[in-house]
């Protein structure tokens, strides 16, 4: 069953001279997890706001659950959580005051809505500075605290618009192990980021999409091949690279690439060509330092699919970045 | 429906943790209008001559109350810009709260920060020498003007917030607005002193009829306007409370459809 549906969603501001939505369809099947991945402006934020019921599209359709996001927003908004890229939580309030709050505000009650939030400070190791003003926060504490606040009902089906945007490193370790125990626990998760990595990393299926459009979508596997097979990759001493090149090539049957000691060349079969030229080594006497399969990087998948590098970056309109963005 | 009061109340709580958590908001609230009320009664008070009895602070007082009072609208579309730009208004409409709530919350929190605020000025006024004579009841009835007044205007900061992109630019023109206005009044000065043109403006100024209305209500002899026979220098209350009730009647609807489609 499909938990989330866009269909043909169209959204333009500024009477139509700036598309941020051009046509875009997309599905999440339930319980899994789908990694919308594209650079700025592409319009991830738009098409989370919509869903999020946040936003009207000029046209198409969406459904979350099953539910008209249009026609019955009130009923979608009982079923979803959404975080955003900045912590959306009044930061002169403690953690604890926020999520309190919240709660009062699912009409959890009062008794239930401080046990919830107890329960969330805990789970996402906030306990400690709960009684603190989330102005003295980390960029990672507030977006840990923006999550839980999504989290409060227990929803089904779960938004988050750039969850790690901003975040240094360990940030981005910490809220990926946050995200990955909440997939595990069931949710049906859509996820956008411009993050290759991430997308990665924690993505069931990915749709990359740019300019308003989804313009490819399949797994991270599916759309890496979808790029460019495998290549073979080896480094060896310096004295070897002749014989070394002349065994790629044979094996991969393609011209070969010399990268200082590297030699590269794509291969069809990964795995067989790997033992095979291991073979061909040995006998030749050459020890290898390094060989291995490499596999392209949505880097280079998303070069090939649009034409332009991820992290170019496409000014937004200003427009937009008032309600949804920073 | 059955939460909607519920949800209002933890809206209009969370300005009131705010000023727990934050303590300073009530000082900053209060500092200017006291600030107003040391330098008009000390810098300007000695040279305004007055012939009231009491002196010029009976005069005054009314109207730095309405002053402050009018400030509520900066401070309400402040409040809720600021809230707009950093997303939090966006998490309250992803949530199933009934509509409104989060907007009529924040004016009841406006409006109880209002009711601190006219306490400690009315303190500051009476350390100074600011005395009501007309009794209990109709100095009540003075600051449930004040307060109505204050929170019709904030229904206009709904407006002017939800409407505006920075907090920083809502500040810049709620002083444009709210300066000239409680400045091209009664408040401060005589109007008879105004050009003619002027003149009528401050005559019927809102502020001008609501701090006509209070100097009435705190027992003053009502010398307000150029035209003394004017409707509005005649019926100061009457006038008043029909400005309040065409502003809330005006901008109550206006904002609450604002902020339903504010980004579709």
């Amino acid at each position: 069953m499909k938990s989330v549906i866009a269909e043909h969603l169209v959204k333009t501001y500024s009477k139509g001279e700036v598309v941020a939505l051009n046509d875009l369809s997309l599905d999440v099947e339930e319980g899994t997890v789908l990694g919308v991945l594209g650079p700025n402006g592409a319009g991830k934020t738009t098409t989370v706001r919509i869903l999020a019921t946040l936003l009207k599209p000029d046209s198409g359709h969406a459904t979350v659950a099953g539910i008209d996001v249009i026609k019955h927003p009130d009923k979608v908004r009982e079923l979803i959580g959404l975080s955003g890229q900045y912590a959306a939580v009044d930061e002169t309030l403690t953690g604890w005051d926020n999520l309190v709050m919240f709660g009062r505000l699912y009409h959890l009650g009062r008794q239930p809505s401080i046990d919830r939030a107890n329960e969330l400070l805990e789970r996402f190791d906030l306990t400690e500075a709960a009684r603190r003003p989330i102005k003295t926060y980390s960029g990672g504490m507030r977006r840990r605290l923006d999550l839980a606040a999504s989290l409060i009902v227990k929803p089904k089906i779960l938004f988050l618009d750039e969850p790690t945007t901003g975040l240094d490193p360990r940030g981005r370790q910490d809220m990926w192990g946050v995200i990955q125990d909440l997939v595990k626990g069931g949710v049906t998760l859509l996820l956008t980021t411009q993050y290759l990595e991430e997308a990665d990393q924690l993505a069931d299926e990915i749709a990359v999409i740019d300019h308003g459009k989804v313009i490819a979508r399949g797994t991270s596997d599916a759309l890496k091949k979808q790029v460019g097979g495998e290549r073979l990759e080896i480094t060896v001493e310096n004295e070897d690279i002749p014989v070394a090149q002349e065994i790629v090539a044979r094996i991969s049957g393609n011209t070969t690439h010399l990268d200082l000691r590297t030699i590269s060349a794509p291969v069809l079969t990964g795995s067989v060509a790997l033992m095979d030229t291991l073979r061909a080594l040995d006998e030749a006497k050459i020890h290898p330092l390094d060989i291995g399969l490499k596999r392209p990087s949505l880097d280079d998948v998303f070069l090939s699919l649009t034409g332009h590098v991820a992290e170019e970056i496409v000014e937004e309109p200003i427009k937009k970045k008032r309600g949804g963005k920073k | 429906m059955k939460y909607a009061i519920s949800d209002v109340l933890t809206i209009t709580k969370r300005q009131l943790l705010q000023l727990a958590r934050v303590p300073e908001i009530l000082v900053f609230s209060t500092i200017q209008p006291v600030m107003f009320v040391l330098l008009f009664r000390f810098v300007f008070g000695g040279s305004i001559a007055s012939d009231q009895p009491g002196g010029y602070v009976q005069l005054l007082m009314p109207g730095i109350f309405v002053q402050t009072v009018a400030f509520t609208l900066a401070s309400t579309a402040i409040g809720l810009a600021e809230d707009m730009k950093k997303g939090l208004i966006d998490r309250f409409r992803s949530l199933p709260i009934s509509r409104g709530a989060v907007i009529i919350g924040r004016t009841f929190g406006d409006a109880l920060l209002n009711i601190l605020v006219l306490v400690v000025m009315a303190l500051a006024g009476f350390a100074v020498g600011w005395r009501p004579t007309s009794g209990i009841l109709q100095t009540t009835l003075a600051f449930l003007f004040l307060f109505m007044f204050g929170y019709a205007l904030s229904w206009i900061g709904i407006l002017v917030g939800l409407s505006v992109k920075e907090a920083r630019t809502v500040q810049s023109v709620g002083f444009l607005v709210t300066f000239p206005l409680t400045f091209l009044s009664n408040a401060f000065a005589p109007t008879t002193g105004m050009p003619r043109a002027l003149q009528y403006f401050a005559e019927w100024n809102p502020v001008s009829t609501m701090v006509a209305a209070c100097r009435q209500l705190f027992g003053l002899e009502n010398r307000f306007g150029a035209t003394a026979d004017s409707w509005p220098s005649q019926y100061p209350l009457e006038t008043s409370l029909f400005y309040m009730v065409l502003l809330m009647v005006i901008f109550i609807p206006l904002s609450i459809r604002k902020y339903k489609n504010f980004s579709s």
